[in-house]
């Protein structure tokens, strides 16, 4: 029996298609996932992303528990409300999670983990944290609502009383503030400026239902996924997993290998910094018609690689995708489409920033 | 799910399959199949004078979300192909029992047509894998 979000019968009666993601019965579409994604591109979309996992982290140890259980450093959050991605690993270096550390005070952090993880990450922090005297708080009690897009920060400003909106406005990027009753981060899965904003669910549904009245178009996981691989953010189980560091998952910029701290997988990462990482993540664009699509076979000069994601993408008009390959240069590379080896363009991601295709694209 | 027009024949595969006055066979996707596959963005025809086999594919519709063959309800030479596809898959979503039809074929054997579902036992059908 899936889990169900406070809002799965609004979902259903706006007539979304729903469908099982991570063990909860969420809409994939509400008729049309191009238009869903041309909304948030263009204007403003919302997503009920609650399946996510909101864990509150509180007590004195939690800053030196997070500095041993996560790569990116925490010591880059010194003001409270400042927002952190990384990933925690296991000794091997490989990804158990992706996920955002928020910062709001030196006895509690607050983080996000992913729907499908919940099980194991929680098992995983629990372990870690037993030796910090860290306590440990799901909060199933919150309804996460992502609304994004040009116009998201406008119309979620416009439904605050004058004190919360003004300081939802000065927030700057990967930062947040509470206010009526609400934590609102400028955080988002989307490459569109935007909130994700934590809800009690006693007024979930009454804010979903405000944010349509402004013009704000729900948007479900399809769209959410064409958008994020075009603004070039990773898919957990897809894109990176436990066999992968994040130097394989195109995540160097997520890892901090800072002075005297001694994260779990450190050892892993930098022997793979002197040796050379065995495999490298790319951005592929098809200029040709056709969609490339996770598991297609990816020819490289350097050898055979795989599609991770890949989908057509509603902003340019083609396919893109990830893919992991050998190490090296890659040389010209080819993608088996059902039999057929098509040229695809290695490129530097994102594909699509703030609304337009990126330099190269 | 909008009405199947009484004039066509299915396989369980959900093409359409419709015989034209001229002794022609016109060949689409189900409304159904367009559902479940969602936005359309590209498909990959025939080529004109290409021979086909029923039961075989001959063509494929990819959404965003997955790609699907498109098989042959008759064996016959593809006469005609819906280039107008090319540029707007879009069009099965929005009429996929008219204007977005893929392929014409000159059927070479016409008793092929018996196997296929008539819209009462497609109906059925949908009916069937919905419950």
């Amino acid at each position: 029996m899936s889990k169900t979000t406070i809002l799965n019968a609004t979902h259903r009666a706006l007539g979304a298609k729903m469908v099982d993601f991570g063990g909860w019965d969420m809409p994939l579409n509400y008729g049309s996932q191009i238009e869903e994604h041309h909304a948030v591109r263009r204007d403003a979309g919302m997503f009920d992303v609650s399946h996510m996992t909101v864990v509150d982290l509180r007590g004195d140890g939690v800053r030196p528990f997070l500095r041993r259980l996560v790569a990116n450093s925490v010591d880059k959050l010194k003001v409270s409300g400042k927002a952190l991605y990384t990933c925690m690993l296991n000794a091997e270096g490989g990804v158990i999670d992706d996920l955002i550390v928020y910062y709001l005070g030196e006895d509690f952090f607050r983080i996000v983990v992913n729907a499908a993880t919940r099980d194991k990450d929680l098992a995983w922090i629990a372990a870690q944290a037993a030796a910090f005297g860290v306590s440990i708080s799901e909060r199933r009690d919150l309804v996460m609502i992502a609304v994004q897009g040009p116009q998201a920060r406008t119309r979620v400003l416009a439904l605050l009383s004058p004190a919360a909106a003004a300081a939802a406005a000065a927030l700057g990027k990967f930062a947040a503030c509470e206010g009526d009753g609400l934590f609102i981060a400028r955080t988002g899965y989307t490459g569109e400026d935007g909130f994700e904003i934590m809800v009690p669910e006693t007024v979930a549904l009454t804010f979903w239902n405000r944010l349509r009245e402004a013009g704000v178009t729900p948007a479900g996981l399809g769209a959410r996924d064409t958008l994020r691989l075009e603004a070039g953010m990773n898919l957990y189980g897809q894109d990176m997993d436990e066999t992968v560091t994040p130097y394989e998952a195109g995540l160097a910029w997520t890892v901090a290998l800072d002075a005297g701290r001694d994260f779990t997988g450190r050892a892993v990462l930098e022997a793979q910094r002197t040796a050379g990482a065995p495999q490298q993540m790319v951005g592929l664009v098809l200029d040709d018609k056709g969609v490339l699509r996770h598991g297609q076979k990816v020819l490289t000069a350097s050898g055979a690689g795989e599609i991770l994601s890949g989908t057509f993408s509603p902003t340019l008009g083609k396919a893109i995708a990830f893919a992991r390959i050998p190490a090296g240069d890659p040389g010209a590379v080819r993608v088996d489409i059902r039999g057929r080896e098509l040229p695809v363009r290695v490129v530097k991601y994102p594909f699509v920033r703030d609304g337009r295709a990126c330099p190269g694209i | 799910m909008s009405e199947i027009p009484g004039d066509l024949k299915f396989m369980k595969s959900h093409e359409w399959a419709r015989v034209e006055d001229d002794g022609l066979i016109r060949v689409g996707i189900s409304d159904h199949a367009q559902g479940l596959l969602g936005d359309l963005v590209y498909v990959e025809l025939p080529a004109v004078g290409d021979s086909v086999q029923a039961g075989n594919a001959c063509a494929v519709v990819e959404s965003v979300k997955a790609a699907s063959d498109v098989y042959a309800p008759v064996s016959g030479e593809v006469v005609e192909i819906n280039a107008a596809l090319g540029d707007k898959p879009e069009t099965i979503n929005e009429d996929a029992y008219g204007e977005g039809w893929i392929f014409a074929v000159r059927p070479s054997n016409k008793d092929e047509l018996e196997d296929l579902l008539d819209p009462d036992a497609y109906a059925e059908l949908l009916d069937s894998e919905e419950h």
